[in-house]
């Protein structure tokens, strides 16, 4: 039987943006938006509880791609704050707000269930805490970030949100 | 399924994440008012179809987005190896003999 304890629930309101920028205007970035950027690619780095005001997440998804993730209620804050901190940088900053729809997938089946769609390694050594990529899950592209070893945070594209939670809810029937 | 070593993510994926772009290493003429037909239908359309070791362009769309370059033997589909956009193909070590 599936873990009850699992489940996939959606994600607060969120701001979204996406950074686009070189090793030097990174840390300038990090420096006003008040969490390091981090360094190594495929990692996330986040601040605060999830969803609470002050919450900061930045994950590097590609050699100069960042995705940076708010509460709702601060992105025009953020915004404005890089968009002065990083004026006549060579970069570029790119409100994704509502491209994209959150889920959080937590329970002990969790990496189980992801595995029924998605080709990446989910045990702890491949994909260690912290770990954040962009990848396929069944036929649609999605963003997998492990927040804790039961923890999930994902994203999709928003018109994708009622498809990615169908075949999680499928592939909990095969754990039957 | 087939693994791919991405040269930016410096970890091997599944085929699903990528995408073949075609082949490597063609440079698109530097003057186009002076290239002749000939030459642009040169530059556009015609391929080397080898059997053996190709250099190959390859987007690893789901996941970093970037192009890299591989050098993959047609016959076998071996992935011999992987290097990141700019640089130079690597010597091919000549085909070991079965």
């Amino acid at each position: 039987m599936p873990d009850s304890a699992t489940m996939l629930t959606n994600a607060p309101p969120l701001a979204r943006f996406v950074l686009r920028a070189d090793a030097e205007t990174t840390i300038k970035a990090g420096a006003v938006y008040g969490l390091d950027l981090p360094l190594t690619i495929n990692q996330g780095a986040s601040k605060g509880e999830r969803g609470k005001p002050g919450a900061r997440v930045a994950l590097k998804l590609g050699p100069d791609e960042f995705w940076l993730i708010v509460p709702e209620a601060e992105g025009a804050g953020v915004r404005a704050l890089l968009d002065t901190a990083l004026a006549g940088c060579v970069c570029a900053l790119v409100d994704v707000s509502h491209r994209q729809v959150g889920f959080v997938l937590s329970g002990p089946d969790a990496a189980t269930l992801l595995s029924s769609g998605c080709p990446l390694d989910f045990d702890l050594r491949a994909f260690p805490l912290g770990m954040a990529t962009r990848s396929v899950f069944d036929k649609i592209e999605f963003m997998v970030w492990r927040m804790a070893q039961d923890v999930f945070r994902i994203e999709v594209a928003r018109s994708f949100g009622p498809y990615f939670e169908a075949m999680i809810a499928e592939a909990r029937h095969d754990l039957v | 399924m087939l693994l791919i070593l991405c040269p930016y993510c410096q970890s091997r994926r599944a085929e699903l994440e990528f995408r073949n772009v075609g082949a490597a290493h063609i440079s698109r003429p530097s003057d186009p008012q002076t290239t002749t037909d000939a030459q642009w239908g040169e530059f556009l359309y015609q391929r080397d179809n080898p059997k053996g070791r190709i250099a190959e362009r390859w987007l690893h769309i789901h996941g970093c987005g970037r192009y890299f370059n591989a050098i993959r033997d047609t016959i076998s589909d071996v992935f011999v190896t992987t290097y990141k956009s700019g640089e130079p193909p690597p010597a091919m070590p000549s085909e070991a003999k079965p």
